[in-house]
C-alpha cells in the first residue's frame, strides 16, 4: 500500500471532450470546502475532441501555489493518458479504467459504470467522485460541488451527475486498500476564495474602473474577455466582440477618447495586429490597457501552451518613440491591485499600459485569503473651457485631458504630428517638442515604478518576472541552497534603484519561459546589469518546482 | 447656426479646385441647418486627403489611423450617445484598408453618419488606383491599367442591411447638403458616398465626366430590391444614380442594443461603479 501525505500531487488525464475541466472544477471546490489548500493547473492540446489533456491538482495541508512535475496519483481516463505523462511517472499510483489493460495500474470500471449511468460523458464525474472519496471528502460536500456546477443544467442532468458521483464514491472505497492519503484540513481555508489568474486580473480591471472592452477571441486571453462580458451588466461595462484585433484596439481608443476607461485582451499574434494603434495611443496621448495572454509563438505557435515570449513585442510595439508601462503580475495575491493600478497609470500619464499574463497564470487556480484591492480609480478628466488645448505644453509633459461634450472646449486629436490644439503640423520645432513631451513622462513612470519583491536576504539571487513567481519561490523554499528571490511585477520601466539592488548580490540568475532571455537582456539595457546565469524553458510547458530547484542546486550550491 | 460658425482660420492643404472644398462647404451648411453645436459634434476620420477634413471645421475630432476610423467612431458613440458622430474618409481608407470595418459596422448599425469622398484614386499617396477606380485607369503602379472590378459600396451596404444609403456629387453643393442633412438625421447607420473629383491625380473622372455620367434618381427609395438594382447602375453601362438610393426605418441602433442603456440613459463615461458590488463578486468566489 502506498502512502502519501501533506502535499499530494493528483493528476487526472483524459481526452478533450471528456470533461477534464469539469473534474478540475468539481474537485477544487470539494477539496477547498473540505479545508484543503489546493493548487491546480491544466495543460491541453489545441483540439476540441481527442488528444490528451491533464489537470494537476495539488492537495495539501499548507499553502501550495506552483506547478510540480511529480505525480503521486494519476487517474487515467483515456487509453493514451499514461503514455502522455510517461516522463512524469515515477512511483506514481496509477488508477486507470479497466478496459485499457494498463499493467501497472489499479483498474476501475469507470467507463463501464458511466455507460450504465447513461453514457461515457459521466466518466468524468465518476472519476471525480472516486478521487474525492480517496481524499476523504464528505459525500455531502461533493454533492454540493456537483450541484454548484450542474444545477443550471436542469434537474435531470443534475440528478444523473449526482448518481455518477455516488457511483464514484463506491469505486473510491475500493481504492483505499491501495493508497493511504493523509492531508490535514485547515479550518482557515474555509474563509479563502478560489481564484484563477484570469479572474484575479479581471477583478482588478473592474476595480480600476474599466468601462469598455472590445476584443477578438484568442487563447489564452479569451477567458478574460468572458470574465468581463459576464460581469458587464452588473458593473456598467460594455463588451464588444470586434471584427478583428485592429478594430478592437481602435474601438478602445475611441472609447477612451470619449471618456471611458478601456481594456483590450489578446495574445501574441493578435497583438501583432494592434501595433499601429499602440503608436496611435502614444501619439494622441490616450490611455488604454492592453492585456496580453502570452503563448508560444512565432505566429500561431502552440495555441494552448504557455510562454513569456512577448515582452519584447510589447516593449517595442508601435512606430516611433513614446512612453509606456508594462506589468507582469506573478501571483493572485496582488494581480487585482496591479491591474487596477495599470488603469490608473494609463489615465494619469495618458499612455498605453500592458498587463502581460500567460496561459499558465491565466488558467491556474489556488485558494487564498481574499485579496485586498485598496487601489481606487483616480479620475483625471477635466471639464474644458473655450480656451482648451488638448496637447498644451506643460512642465511635466502631461496636458490636462478633456473629452468631447464635457465643457465648452473642443477636443482634437490627430495621428499626424500636431500642435498644441491637435492640428496637423509639419513645424519641425513643434515636432521636436512633442517628441519630448511624449517621452518626458517616462522619468515619472520610472520614479513611480513598482519595486521588485525581494524575498529572502541571501547573497545570491534568482531573478524572475510574471508567472514564475511561485515556482521560483517554492523551489528556493524547498532547496538547501541559500538564495534570495527577486521578482519583478513591473518589467518596464524598471524601478530606479534596480541596478544597485542587483549589484548587491554575488551571483545572479534569471529564470524565464523563453529562449532568448528577454528580461535578462532588458536588465542589461535598462539597468546596465548583466546576470551570471540564465535558465530558459521554451517547450510550451511552465517551469516546475523541481526543474528550478535542480538549477538552483547546480548554480548556487 | 450658420455655416460660418464652423469656420476655422487654418491653412488648408488641399489642391486648388479639388472637390473636397465643396464637400466641406456642403457639410458646414448641413450642420448649420441641423443646428449642431461644435462642442457636441465629433468628426472621426482616417488618413488621406479626405481624412483631413475635420481639421478644417470647428468641432471635436479624432483623426485616427488609415482605414480605422469606424471602430473609433462606433465606440465614441457608444460611450456618449449624446454626441453627433460623423465619420469622414476617402475611398481607399474606407473601402480598401478599412473594408472589414466597413462591412461589420453596417451590421452593427451605430447611429453615425459615414461620409466617403469617392475620387476613384489615392490622393495623398499621389495617384495609385483605389478600390473604386474604373477599369482601364492607368497609374504609375497600375501600369497596364486597372483590370479589377470596382468596389460597389452602395450595393454592399444595401445587401448588408444599411437603412440609409445615398450617393452625392461634390459638384452640386446644394443637393449634397440636402442629402447630408437627411443622412445625419437618419436614426442608425447612414452611408453617403460622394463623387469627388481629384483634379490632380484623376484626369479621367473629372467634374465634367461626373456630370455626364450621373443623374438624379427619383425611384421609390423604400423598395429595397429596386434600390439594389439602382445601386448596380453605372457599373459597366449606364449612368450612376445620385440621391438617396435606399431608405428604411433605422431600427434599433448599436448603442440602443447595449444593455447598459436599456433602463438608464446616462452616458457610459459618467458612470462610476459601486465598490460594494466588487466585494460581493469577490465573496462569491468563497467556498462557504
Ligand atoms: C497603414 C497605412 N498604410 C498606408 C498609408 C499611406 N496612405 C496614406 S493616405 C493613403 C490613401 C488615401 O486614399 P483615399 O482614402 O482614397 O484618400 P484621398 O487621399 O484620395 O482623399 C495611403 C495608402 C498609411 N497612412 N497607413
Ligand atoms: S490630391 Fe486630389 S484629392 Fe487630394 S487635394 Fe489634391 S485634388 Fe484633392
Amino acid at each position: 500500500m502506498k502512502e502519501v501525505k501533506d502535499d499530494v500531487a493528483l493528476v487526472l488525464c483524459g481526452e478533450a471532450g471528456q470533461g477534464i475541466q469539469t473534474v478540475e472544477a468539481l474537485l477544487i471546490r470539494a477539496f477547498s470546502a473540505t479545508g484543503y489548500h489546493i493548487f491546480s493547473s491544466k495543460e491541453y492540446m489545441s483540439r476540441v475532441r481527442g488528444g490528451e489533456n491533464s489537470t494537476l491538482i495539488r492537495v495539501s495541508s499548507g499553502p501550495v501555489r506552483a506547478f510540480v512535475d511529480r505525480i503521486d496519483v494519476l487517474f487515467a481516463l483515456s487509453p493514451g493518458a499514461v503514455d502522455h505523462l510517461r516522463e512524469r511517472i515515477n512511483g506514481t499510483l496509477i488508477i486507470a479504467d479497466e478496459s485499457f489493460g494498463e499493467e501497472d495500474a489499479v483498474g476501475l470500471p469507470i467507463l463501464e459504470e458511466a455507460e450504465k449511468l447513461g453514457g461515457r460523458i459521466f466518466a468524468n464525474v465518476v472519476a471525480a467522485g472516486a478521487a474525492a472519496r480517496l481524499f476523504r471528502v464528505e459525500e455531502s460536500v461533493f454533492d454540493d460541488a456537483v450541484r454548484a456546477l450542474f444545477e443550471r443544467k436542469g434537474p435531470e442532468i443534475l440528478d444523473a451527475d449526482l448518481r455518477a458521483g455516488r457511483k464514484g464514491y463506491e469505486l473510491g472505497e475500493e481504492l483505499k486498500e491501495h493508497l493511504k492519503v493523509s492531508v490535514e484540513p485547515d479550518p482557515s481555508v474555509r474563509k479563502h476564495v478560489i481564484l484563477n489568474g484570469t479572474e484575479a486580473v479581471g477583478l482588478g480591471c473592474i476595480a480600476g474602473g474599466c468601462r469598455f472592452m472590445s476584443s477578438y477571441p484568442m487563447t489564452p486571453s479569451s477567458p478574460l474577455q468572458i470574465f468581463i462580458a459576464e460581469n458587464a451588466d452588473e458593473f456598467d461595462m460594455v463588451f464588444e466582440q470586434a471584427e478583428d484585433e485592429i478594430a478592437a484596439i481602435n474601438m478602445c481608443l475611441g472609447a477612451s477618447y470619449a471618456g471611458a476607461r478601456s481594456l483590450v485582451a489578446t495574445s501574441g499574434s493578435g497583438f501583432a495586429l494592434m501595433e499601429e494603434a499602440v503608436g496611435l495611443a502614444g501619439m494622441i496621448e490616450t490611455p488604454v490597457v492592453i492585456y496580453i495572454g502570452q503563448r508560444p509563438g512565432p505566429a500561431v505557435g502552440l495555441p494552448t501552451r504557455t510562454a513569456q515570449e512577448d515582452l519584447n513585442l510589447a516593449l517595442y510595439s508601435g512606430p516611433g518613440e513614446f512612453a509606456r508601462a508594462i506589468f507582469a503580475p506573478g501571483k493572485l495575491e496582488d494581480a487585482p491591485e496591479i491591474a487596477a493600478h495599470a488603469f490608473n497609470l494609463a489615465d494619469r500619464y495618458q499612455i498605453p499600459v500592458f498587463i502581460l499574463s500567460d496561459q499558465y497564470l491565466a488558467d491556474l487556480y489556488y485558494n487564498l485569503p481574499e485579496p485586498e484591492i485598496s487601489v481606487e480609480p483616480e479620475y483625471h478628466i477635466i471639464e474644458t473651457d473655450a480656451s482648451y488645448r488638448r496637447f498644451r505644453f506643460t512642465e511635466d509633459g502631461i496636458s490636462p485631458r478633456g473629452i468631447p461634450g464635457y465643457g465648452s472646449g473642443l477636443v482634437r486629436v490627430d495621428s499626424d504630428e500636431h500642435d498644441e490644439d491637435g492640428f496637423i503640423t509639419e513645424d519641425l520645432d513643434v515636432r521636436r517638442r512633442m517628441v519630448e513631451k511624449r517621452n518626458l513622462r517616462l522619468q515619472m513612470l520610472r520614479d513611480d515604478a513598482l519595486p521588485p519583491e525581494v524575498w529572502g536576504d541571501d547573497s545570491s539571487a534568482v531573478i524572475c518576472w510574471g508567472s514564475t513567481y511561485w515556482p521560483v519561490r517554492e523551489a528556493i523554499e524547498s532547496s538547501d541552497a541559500e538564495v534570495t528571490m527577486v521578482h519583478f511585477s513591473q518589467v518596464y520601466p524598471l524601478a530606479p534603484d534596480t541596478r544597485e539592488l542587483l549589484e548587491s548580490f554575488d551571483v545572479t540568475a534569471v529564470v524565464e519561459n523563453n529562449y532568448r532571455g528577454q528580461f535578462a537582456d532588458l536588465l542589461k539595457l535598462e539597468a546596465g546589469f548583466e546576470v551570471d546565469h540564465r535558465l530558459n524553458r521554451y517547450n510550451g510547458m511552465p517551469f516546475s518546482v523541481e526543474e528550478i530547484r535542480k538549477f538552483i542546486g547546480e548554480v548556487f550550491a | 447656426m450658420k455655416p460660418e460658425d464652423y469656420d476655422l482660420d487654418v491653412d488648408v492643404a488641399w489642391c486648388p479646385g479639388c472637390g473636397n472644398f465643396s464637400i466641406l462647404r456642403a457639410l458646414k451648411m448641413a450642420l448649420a441647418e441641423l443646428d449642431i453645436p461644435p462642442e457636441r459634434l465629433v468628426l472621426v476620420s482616417g488618413i488621406g486627403q479626405a481624412g483631413k477634413l475635420p481639421q478644417y471645421l470647428k468641432c471635436n475630432y479624432f483623426n485616427g489611423l488609415h482605414g480605422r476610423s469606424l471602430p473609433a467612431a462606433v465606440a465614441i458613440k457608444a460611450v456618449n450617445p449624446e454626441l453627433t458622430v460623423i465619420d469622414v474618409s476617402g475611398d481607399g481608407c474606407m473601402y480598401g484598408e478599412g473594408g472589414n470595418h466597413f462591412i461589420h459596422n453596417i451590421r452593427r448599425n451605430p447611429d453615425i453618419t459615414n461620409i466617403v469622398h469617392n475620387n476613384m484614386v489615392y490622393g495623398l499617396t499621389k495617384g495609385q488606383a483605389s478600390p473604386t477606380s474604373q477599369p482601364g485607369f492607368r497609374t504609375p503602379v497600375q501600369v497596364h491599367g486597372v483590370f479589377e472590378e470596382p468596389f460597389n459600396p452602395l450595393a454592399v451596404a444595401i445587401s448588408l442591411g444599411a437603412t440609409f444609403v445615398a450617393r452625392a456629387f461634390a459638384g452640386d453643393i446644394e443637393r449634397t447638403r440636402d442629402i447630408l442633412v437627411e443622412a445625419i438625421r437618419h436614426h442608425g447607420y447612414a452611408l453617403v458616398d460622394i463623387f469627388q473629383p481629384c483634379v490632380t491625380f484623376n484626369r479621367v473622372n473629372t467634374f465634367q465626366w461626373f456630370r455626364e455620367n450621373t443623374y438624379y434618381t427619383d425611384h421609390d427609395t423604400s423598395d429595397r430590391t429596386l434600390a439594389f438594382e439602382k445601386s448596380l447602375e453605372g457599373y459597366g453601362s449606364g449612368k450612376f444614380p445620385l440621391g438617396v438610393i435606399y431608405r428604411a426605418d433605422g431600427g434599433a441602433t448599436f448603442e440602443e442594443n447595449l444593455s447598459i442603456y436599456s433602463d438608464d440613459k446616462t452616458p457610459l463615461w459618467k458612470r462610476r461603479h459601486d465598490p460594494g458590488k466588487l466585494k460581493t463578486l469577490l465573496e462569491s468566489k468563497m467556498m462557504l
